[in-house]
């Protein structure tokens, strides 16, 4: 497929998402509008890790941390301020903050594949604890409890930009879920046709030539999991605009576990195949739980080692390659039947033969 | 001065602890760089395995000793050849493929057994030293931490299977040349490290409490552990384990168990950034 071609189906689903987002309300019930607002605020998880692992090659097997930074954050702001603008900014500034702090120590210490992942992992663990234990009067932010196990209730969901007395109606915080989620993802596509978009990708391929053209892999790949992380906090507070609740278990090791799966099936190396594989599995994960015949975890596993051994590179990749197999045969068709009397005209002259 | 011996023996019996958890995560990773993130899993499927068959009438120790290293170590066994063998130099897919197979225990544990499971009291007494009492079993505990690094050392150091480990550990390609299938090594490495880890569930089961999910408590402690103690399996894993354990013990006296942990996790972290080798790739080179 030609680059046209593919930038015309890319802006074609940008319609048809934008399509869909609007007239979502009308078709589905309140229940299901609600699931599907969670779905969203998911898939925006899901998108800053696809970017950061596909296109960064940062594997980090603790996103959650970032996701659960930027819904503390924007409880505690919004506790505080009574007003979910300034929150919104702090769910994307304080993970971003910690990202940049922590991909520093990390990046600049030259410090690669399994440790990062297992560096990620202990931080989303320490996070655990640390909220876990927040239980007592002492751990107030302002006026904000963090609650330890329990978590923090009846966190104030969103309002009009600066007029708290506004309070967006389910609806509402559907189309700011499902736009915040389009405009993310076309933001990143926009970035990844950029100059920073291409380094980043040259720097995934091969670190050491990228560094031989001139180009510092250390601050890209800082810049990529800064970035990883503040979208990642913004996904936090969409999630906690939808229940108007945060815990704890936001950082459990289940969650991590959870939006690696879906980068898995989706597939890695498109921003489109985290969207798609969250919304199948926690789908699938919402309809085992009204069936209660399987458990969760079960099929959870079993369609993770599936991928990995015999689909691994996820569905998206896969349709797209052999939507490209079969496009590929047809336009050589059609050529064959334009110019099939000059081709066997050339192939039937002996190679070499004078 | 109680209390002092009270302490130390806690910071002992955390070590020990550590390094029975650690052990077999330790043999898989430094033979065949597979990290199994269905480690605690395994852990777990050893504590079941000691649990039931001691409340079906079999004698605790051998439970123990002999019933849940068999049962995890057929176990691995499976697993290797069903699913690891395929991932052997794909690092990153054979983590996500244990993790996979982490949840998949998990689920069929759950859908099995439910989510509780009845316990084994915890056998042998208690002793007193002045004012303060502990159980017989952190002793027991740390007999058997002590054990295992003998056997382990023993037979990495002084049997021919020993020997055709390290050297399919050090190249597998030439060992291949020697006449060594090193597909036959790795599985039998691969068993064996989930035979030590079902031990360590084994024994740690009456002082844990049983449920599907205990293993994703041990599974980032033993992690930290095995990375941060480096590629050799006795010396890394052993100074690791110490270190941390002592570490964790520590916090957990000066503040709380919950900090004791953070404060171990942290500072496994700044050990990898000084050594990203692990503490056996700077000190303990050339050690098994």
């Amino acid at each position: 497929m030609s680059d046209t071609v593919k930038l015309s189906a890319q802006i074609a689903a940008v319609l048809v998402a934008c399509i869909v987002v609007a007239v979502m309300p009308l078709y589905a019930d309140l229940f299901q509008l609600m699931q599907f607002t969670l779905f969203a605020s998911m898939a925006v998880l899901a998108l800053s890790l696809g970017f950061i692992w596909g296109f960064g090659g940062i594997l980090c097997f603790g996103q959650t941390a970032f996701f659960g930074l930027g819904a503390y954050a924007y409880a505690v702001a919004a506790i505080n301020y009574g007003d979910s603008t300034p929150a919104i900014l702090c769910a994307v500034i304080v993970p971003a903050l910690f990202a940049l702090a922590l991909g520093y120590f990390v990046f600049y210490g030259r410090i690669s594949d399994v440790y990062l992942g297992v560096i990620t992992l202990t931080v989303t663990l320490i996070l655990f604890n640390v909220f876990n234990s927040t239980a007592g009067d002492e751990y107030t932010i302002g006026t904000a409890r963090l609650g330890g196990f329990n978590g923090m209730p009846a966190v104030p969901t969103f309002n009009m930009p600066f007029d708290p007395t506004a309070i967006l109606y389910p609806e509402d915080s559907w189309y700011v879920t499902g736009g915040a989620l389009i405009a993310i993802y076309v933001g990143l596509r926009l970035l990844l046709r950029s100059r920073f978009g291409r380094v980043a990708i040259a720097v995934r391929e091969n670190e050491t030539r990228a560094a031989l053209l001139g180009y510092d892999p250390r601050v890209v790949k800082l810049w990529v999991f800064v970035l990883g992380g503040a979208i990642a906090g913004m996904g936090g507070a969409l999630y906690v605009n939808w229940g108007a609740f945060v815990g704890p278990t936001i950082f459990a090791l289940s969650l991590s576990a959870e939006i690696i799966i879906w980068i898995c099936i989706g597939g890695l190396g498109t921003l489109i195949g985290p969207i798609v594989g969250c919304f199948l599995i926690q789908y699938l994960v919402s309809q085992i739980g009204s069936q209660q015949s399987f458990n969760s975890n079960l099929v959870l596993g079993a369609i993770l080692i599936v991928f990995v051994l015999l689909l691994p590179q996820g569905l998206v990749p896969t349709l797209r390659n052999l939507v490209a197999a079969g496009w590929y045969r047809v336009s050589e068709r059609r050529r064959e039947t334009g110019h099939g009397q000059s081709r066997q005209m050339t192939a039937g002259q002996p190679v070499g033969a004078e | 001065m109680d209390l002092a011996a009270i302490v130390a023996l806690n910071v002992v019996n955390g070590a020990a602890s550590l390094f029975l958890l650690c052990l077999g995560l330790a043999i898989i990773f430094g033979m065949m760089r597979i990290i199994n993130l269905a480690h605690g899993e395994f852990v777990m499927l050893g504590a079941y395995a000691a649990v039931i068959a001691a409340n079906a009438g079999i004698n605790i120790w051998i439970s123990m000793l002999v019933v849940a290293p068999l049962v995890v170590g057929l176990f691995g066994l499976v697993v290797e050849r069903c699913l690891v063998r395929f991932l052997y130099g794909r690092l990153v897919d054979s983590m996500l493929a244990t993790w996979g197979l982490s949840l998949l225990i998990i689920g069929l544990t759950t859908t099995i057994f439910g989510n509780t499971m009845q316990g084994v009291p915890t056998p042998l007494g208690g002793f007193a030293i002045g004012n303060y009492r502990t159980s017989w079993y952190t002793l027991f505990l740390l007999a058997v931490a002590l054990g295992m690094m003998a056997i382990v050392y023993a037979v990495l150091r002084y049997t021919r299977f020993g020997l055709i480990a390290r050297a399919v550990m050090q190249n597998p390609d030439m060992a291949a040349v020697l006449g060594v299938n090193p597909a036959h090594i790795y599985m039998a490495t691969f068993s064996l490290g989930a035979a030590v880890t079902g031990l360590a569930g084994g024994v740690l089961a009456p002082v844990s409490g049983i449920t599907p999910v205990m293993g994703s408590a041990y599974v980032a402690k033993a992690f930290i552990t095995v990375v941060g103690g480096g590629a050799a399996i006795i010396s890394g894993t052993l100074s690791a384990s110490g270190l941390f354990g002592f570490i964790n013990q520590l916090g957990a006296y000066f503040t709380t168990p919950v900090y004791g942990e953070v404060i171990l996790f942290l500072s496994a972290i700044v050990l990898i950034r000084i050594l990203p080798q692990g503490i056996s790739g700077r000190f303990f080179k050339g050690t098994v």
